[in-house]
């Protein structure tokens, strides 16, 4: 069952001044209810302003958008409600925390939902033990944490909403390997156990390789490609040519195809590259 | 080749900390070379970035600037002008609202004459490939853009050395690239000495040198191909290794022996290559 219906989406921004710019055109994209969708593109290539539309901050210049079968816009209380239900967690979140307490900052979602105490208090709790934010760690500033704790305190908030999806705009920019990988695992849990809709916007190809059921290329405001990282990737030539990279071990196995070597199309992880290596001794692959 | 950059025994310790952030660095920087300086967060990269041109002092032992004491505040302009930083957000270094303007800002403020300003921007601006892009607004502009003006607006300064702190950590792979390859071509060209601080392994092949920090030391320091060919000392620092070196590692664990040397892909996949084909 889809959960998301976006159908002929178009955003200009400043129509009818000398810096108009088509933004999007034209897009269609139906995400299922569960799924983890990895969005992929260019630095001004759409993407930011196309998941803008997904909650209503952005109003599409022309085009729907559906969330569980009723068009966003609806009317005004839906409207409103789709701004809880679907949580967007910005690039460099940090940026946005502002509460005098850890607490206070990721309770601030929820306490504009009109909730008792007693359920913000459940919601700020399951929200930071998603997260890996000891509770410890509630009486502090959120200026005394480090990066990738305040990176982890805002998605909190976000997450504490419940939203039955959520979108992470490059939630791994700027942190070191370490802080990455444990972004990326409190996102495959919580998706895990929640079972909420995640799209993740990112540059790092080896990051959605390894954690996206499905891929969704953006080019110059437009869809370029969707599929499997397996579909997608297996489009390398595509990929760079609109200023995209395939993941190192696909940019490995195609020197070694340049070489005679040609060990199949479906390499995107370090294990397949290697496995398919091992394979390759027994004979040519087929 | 003379040394531009030397720290010696460097301590650093931030106020209200209980612990330095850096304890006892020695480091002596080439002048033209490469240097690229990795490690996770909180391992004193920044911090040490920062002492090369007198943001912070250190709180113990010395650091040269082409011989200039940095606690020497008499000598605090001058080691300025020698050394320009870059940092990781282009938004924050972006002063004026035409991109000329905003590379004009150091050398007006370093008193040029109005003649030679006008040739350094040209100068700079046609160094990292923004030239066209002279009359624009900076604010239009894409990150990697951004940060080449930011990158410009340093050399209009003549630096003889460019510290870049994390400069492509708000990139895209196309951003990242555009940076890396114009700061390396600064180097090989124009004997500009480049200290890179990155986390990015894929940043650090081109360089001619590799530093390593981790809790405030040096924990390594050798060319880019043998620090990632010690790939259990990466992988316990929290770092991980170019995907070369994993892979060609993994094959070895299997019973290959393959050179963790071959960095680049194109070397990796000759190496396979010549293996598979044998």
């Amino acid at each position: 069952m889809s959960i998301i219906k976006v159908e002929n989406l178009s955003h200009v921004y400043s129509e009818g001044t000398p810096f108009e710019k088509t933004a999007i055109h034209d897009i269609n994209l139906t995400i299922p209810e569960g799924e983890m969708v990895g969005v992929i593109g260019h630095t001004g290539s759409g993407k930011s302003t196309f998941i803008q539309h997904l909650n209503g901050l952005l109003k599409p210049t022309s085009g729907t958008i559906t969330l569980d079968g009723r068009d966003i816009y609806e009317s005004k209380q839906f409207t409103h409600d789709v701004r809880f239900r679907v949580g967007l967690v910005f690039q460099y979140p940090e940026y946005q925390l502002f509460e005098e307490t850890v607490y206070k900052d990721i309770a601030f979602g929820p306490s504009n939902m009109k909730l008792s105490e007693e359920e913000i208090d459940e919601r700020v709790r399951e929200a930071a033990a998603f997260v890996r934010v000891e509770e410890e760690l509630f009486e502090k500033s959120p200026l005394e944490l480090s990066g990738g704790q305040k990176r982890r305190v805002a998605i909190a908030g976000v997450i504490a909403m419940r939203p039955s999806v959520l979108i992470l705009d490059e939630p791994t920019a700027g942190l070191d390997p370490g802080g990455c990988q444990q972004i990326l695992q409190n996102i495959c849990e919580y998706r895990e156990k929640s079972g909420s809709t995640v799209i993740l916007v990112s540059h790092s190809m080896d990051d959605v390789a390894r954690i996206a059921d499905r891929l969704v290329v953006f080019s110059q405001g437009s869809i370029l490609m969707e599929g499997t990282p397996e579909e997608v990737f297996s489009h390398p030539a595509e990929l760079t040519e609109v200023g995209l990279s395939v993941p190192e071990p696909t940019s490995i196995a195609m020197a070694l195809k340049e070489k005679g070597v040609d060990l199949g199309s479906a390499i995107y992880t370090t294990d397949q590259l290697v496995a398919a290596i091992t394979r390759w001794k027994g004979g040519p692959a087929c | 080749m003379s040394v531009i950059i030397q720290t010696e025994n460097l301590h650093h310790r931030y106020m209200d900390e209980e612990e330095d952030s850096l304890k006892g660095v020695d480091l002596a920087i080439e002048k033209g070379s490469f240097v690229a300086i990795l490690g996770h967060n909180g391992s004193g990269k920044s911090t040490l970035a920062k002492h090369f041109n007198g943001i912070l002092t250190p709180t113990e032992g010395k650091v040269w600037i082409n011989g200039m004491d940095t606690s020497d505040e008499d000598k605090l302009l001058a080691i300025r002008q020698t050394v320009g930083m870059v940092f990781q957000n282009p938004d924050n270094q972006i002063v004026a609202n035409v991109v000329e303007d905003d590379v004009a800002f150091a050398p007006e403020n370093l008193g040029v004459p109005s003649e030679e300003i006008r040739q350094r921007v040209d100068n700079a601006l046609k160094q990292v490939g923004m030239y066209e892009y002279r009359m624009h607004a900076p604010h239009l502009l894409s990150g990697g853009q951004k940060q080449r003006v930011a990158i410009a607006g340093v050399i209009a300064m003549e630096p003889e050395v460019i510290v870049l702190d994390e400069p492509t950590a708000m990139l895209d792979p196309k951003g990242r690239k555009e940076v890396v390859s114009t700061v390396s071509r600064l180097c090989r060209e124009k004997g500009i000495t480049v200290v890179l601080i990155t986390h990015h392994m894929n940043e650090c092949v081109d360089a001619d040198r590799l530093v390593v920090m981790s809790g405030g030391r040096v924990i390594a320091d050798d060319t880019p191909a043998r620090v990632f060919s010690q790939v259990s000392l990466m992988e316990s620092e929290g770092l991980t290794v170019p995907a070369t070196t994993q892979v060609l590692n993994t094959l070895n664990q299997q019973g290959y022996d393959f050179p963790l040397e071959a960095l680049t892909v194109e070397q990796c996949a000759a190496a396979i290559a010549a293996n598979l084909n044998a």
